[in-house]
């Protein structure tokens, strides 16, 4: 270490040492954006869940804001040397504001606070609400003032108890109500079909009457149910001092952003996080959860990942251990990798004319033939749904499988094989026994970067099963369970939807970034569980000394 | 290498007589695509002895003993001429099943290439792809196979540890127990010895030595001193033809051809 330098190094500085900063360069880059890219997603999405100060700001033209400050930017087509800014507040309130945010010139601001009793409101229609409470007229007729110190516990135990009285609602209409309407609607084709055939017309009207029924008294239970709501308001005034009134059963939360301690905002966050993912979502998607898009994305790529694995495996085994390596071999695997490089949106017009109306069509005559006579012709696997969405996806990321599995079965040294080979094992029984166990690790490779593509895929989906809004969940109690043929909600393009079909894209916005976060941390979560298994069988099949 | 034929310690006991020739090479020619690796080659090799094929890198002996039984078959654009037979039956007979052939001629390599499973798996590897799933057969299979491999006492008490946690001798030996295992009538060496150290590798031949009287043994070996400590019988290869074969001891102290002389004496190779 201490000897003297070479003579020769003093002069020269070794060649390619210029192309090593090049390259760490290159690499710096793509790092930063990485951490760019997660940074951005993760604050804008985060922030979501933040409890922002309220400000109430009085204008030199005598109108009075209430809420928190959501942008501040420099006025467009004013030079920036003059340096006027212009402010936007998310004032809420919709049905009094008209509008969620509002921009205000800087300039004309007169003053500025933050009221300590100002209160932020999440509520089941119309978007946040910052208002000033004056006090609560509860369900047994008394009144509370704001002032008084059991205020906000009154009104927490109100809102829980409207919280309770809705999920209570909604399990009737949507559990058993729903369940009853998919039975009337059995009921309706076989009361068709009987008088169609001569069938038995009195028992399938019988069977209808007596749904029907079961019917009107779900519906009477949910009606005196609502009646029973009792009608808690929240009387307040908003910035500007008008009356507003808040019935308590509309109140999701509520929070005391200028009153709360971080820890509170921390907690506050957290619960707000956990609704985002375990909630159905409200107000055409711009509020609320987002359960039936996680919960669609997740069982489409679980359903497209095992599709594609056993078909790209065994593809990729015949093409490696089988086939003859020649010219037609070196033909298929080019138009395999071709494949890989096709617009994903071909593969979802392909899974339309194919899938859904050649595939799916011909399922629907063979098997449901009744149905689409008797149903108003309404398709069952005729029309986009859970089964084709994975199988299209599965189409798109099958390149992505053959070729990592091609490379993993090379890589199997050849002592393996030879020494099962040696033992006077079969072809067959030494692909299985020995080069898929040795493999497996680099066929898993593969179905990641499959299950990262198929994951974040938006365009083909939209034309093959993905909603809008999806009344039901593709997997629940009732047989068989796993529902193939049902839409589904996907959160690629819950993305899409939000960003650019929303009426108040301003009151979208922070949705969007949320949503992509939530894509992010479920293709993360489905990587590393891809991961972690394709560790365990490394350090299973780890090779000795081939 | 240089070794000359005073320092080779050369097995006194010569062969016994009245034992059959067992595989027959006859006028045997080989080419990868254009490249002929092996020309007319006629060759018998002794039931129950140690033959050993030597020669320097590239002469072919590789080659020929992976031929015996049919392991280059594996290798694309390859081709043969002439015939070679075992127990008086072509290897390239139609009618004879490349995996019955391999079933009765177990092969060791040079590398040791134990599966990435228990030990006990390793060794009842071959029962198990031929479809026998009694324990108690398996279990004593294992256990003489083992026995007969000398290493039943090191690994008895962890039969089902992964064969990976084995040393580079007791992998090579795990080897050899699984080719064994099947009870084959043949047994190719393929440098058996190349990557171990001295005493496993003194721990290998007096295994080979204890072998030869129930097996058939053909080893590929680049030590000279090897060949001459475990062979019965050695033949010499050079540039893809055999130059002479005789008894070891012959071989190594009176060569008839000048060029195995040489390499011998350390003079090539």
């Amino acid at each position: 270490m201490n000897a003297p330098a070479p003579q020769h190094s003093n002069t020269s500085a070794p060649a390619g040492e210029a192309f090593v900063w090049f390259t760490g360069v290159g690499l710096l880059f793509g790092l930063g954006m990485v951490v760019l890219l997660v940074g951005v997603i993760l604050t804008q999405g985060l922030a979501v869940f933040g409890s922002p100060e309220v400000v109430r700001v009085e204008l030199k033209d005598g109108r009075v804001l209430l809420g928190p400050l959501a942008q501040n930017r420099l006025k467009p087509g004013t030079p920036p040397a003059e340096g006027k800014m212009e402010r936007q507040y998310q004032v809420g309130l919709r049905e009094v504001n008209g509008q969620s945010y509002q921009w205000v010139d800087e300039s004309i601001i007169k003053s500025e606070s933050t009221p300590p009793s100002v209160m932020a409101l999440e509520r089941m229609e119309n978007g946040a609400a910052f208002v000033l409470p004056q006090e609560l007229k509860m369900s047994n007729g008394q009144k509370i003032a704001a002032t008084d110190p059991a205020f906000t516990q009154t009104l927490q135990r109100e809102v829980t108890a409207a919280e309770a009285l809705r999920e209570k609602i909604s399990s009737i209409e949507r559990g058993k109500i729903g369940s009853v309407n998919s039975d009337m609607q059995s009921a309706k084709i076989a009361l068709r079909k009987a008088e169609d055939r001569k069938g038995d017309v009195a028992a399938a009207k019988a069977e209808l009457e007596a749904l029907e029924k079961s019917y009107q008294a779900l519906a009477a239970e949910a009606r005196q149910l609502r009646a029973t709501d009792a009608g808690g308001v929240l009387s307040a005034k908003d910035g500007a001092g008008r009356a507003i009134e808040i019935p308590v059963s509309s109140v999701v939360r509520f929070w005391q952003p200028n009153a709360m301690s971080w820890w509170d905002k921390f907690t506050l966050a957290l619960s707000r996080g956990w609704d985002f993912v375990s909630t159905d979502p409200r107000e055409a998607n711009t509020e609320g959860g987002l359960l039936p898009a996680l919960f669609g994305t997740f069982v489409m790529t679980v359903f497209m990942s095992a599709l594609v694995t056993p078909f790209g495996v065994i593809a990729a085994i015949y093409l490696r251990e089988y086939a003859k390596q020649g010219t037609v071999l070196r033909l298929v695997r080019i138009s395999v990798n071709n494949l890989a490089g096709v617009p994903s949106i071909v593969f979802g017009v392909f899974g339309l004319g194919f899938f859904v109306y050649v595939v799916g069509g011909s399922i629907d005559q063979l098997f449901f033939a009744d149905q689409l006579r008797y149903n108003n012709n309404t398709p069952v696997f005729g029309t986009g749904g859970l089964l084709w969405a994975s199988l299209t996806l599965a189409l798109m990321t099958l390149p992505v499988v053959i070729v990592a599995t091609e490379e993993a079965l090379v890589a199997v040294p050849r002592g393996a094989r030879e020494a099962s080979l040696a033992c006077g094992a079969s072809k067959w029984q030494t692909i299985r026994n020995v080069v898929l166990p040795a493999s497996a690790p680099g066929i898993l490779t593969g179905v990641i970067l499959a299950m990262a593509r198929g994951a974040g895929e938006v365009a083909p989906l939209m034309i093959v099963g993905v909603v809008k809004l999806a009344p039901t969940l593709p997997l629940d109690g009732s047989f068989p369970f796993l529902h193939a043929d049902r839409k589904f909600m996907h959160l690629g393009f819950h993305i899409y939807d939000l960003g650019f079909q929303s009426p108040d894209s301003d009151a979208a916005k922070p949705m969007v970034f949320a949503s992509t976060l939530l894509l992010l941390a479920l293709v993360v979560f489905l990587n590393l569980g891809a991961i972690t298994i394709r560790n365990r069988l490394r350090e299973r099949y780890k090779t000795s000394t081939f | 290498m240089t070794v000359t034929p005073s320092r080779i310690q050369v097995k006194s006991s010569t062969p016994s007589d009245g034992r059959t020739d067992y595989i027959h090479i006859k006028d045997y020619g080989f080419w990868y695509g254009e490249k002929k690796a092996l020309d007319a080659i006629t060759l018998t090799i002794p039931e129950r002895q140690v033959t050993a094929f030597i020669g320097p890198s590239g002469c072919g002996k590789s080659t020929l003993l992976r031929n015996l039984n049919r392991m280059n078959d594996l290798v694309d654009h390859v081709r043969h001429e002439g015939d070679i037979t075992v127990d008086g039956r072509s290897i390239y007979d139609p009618t004879v099943e490349v995996i019955s052939l391999r079933r009765r001629i177990g092969m060791v390599f040079q590398k040791s290439n134990p599966f990435p499973k228990s030990i006990y798996e390793n060794v009842v590897y071959s029962l198990r792809i031929a479809g026998v799933s009694d324990r108690s057969v398996l279990d004593e299979v294992c256990e003489s196979s083992l026995r007969r491999a000398a290493l039943w006492t090191e690994v008895k008490d962890r039969l089902q540890d992964s064969a990976l946690g084995l040393s580079g001798g007791q992998m090579q030996r795990l080897c050899i127990a699984r080719a064994i295992a099947n009870r084959p009538e043949i047994l190719l060496m393929d440098e058996p010895c190349s990557a171990l150290d001295p005493i496993a590798t003194g721990k290998i031949e007096e295994l080979i030595h204890e072998l030869k009287t129930q097996f058939t043994i053909v080893i590929v070996t680049h030590s000279m001193q090897q060949a001459a400590r475990v062979s019965d019988r050695t033949a010499f290869f050079y540039l893809g033809k055999l130059i002479e074969t005789d008894l070891t001891e012959k071989i190594f102290m009176n060569p008839a051809q000048a060029q195995t002389e040489a390499y011998i004496s350390g003079r090539f190779g």
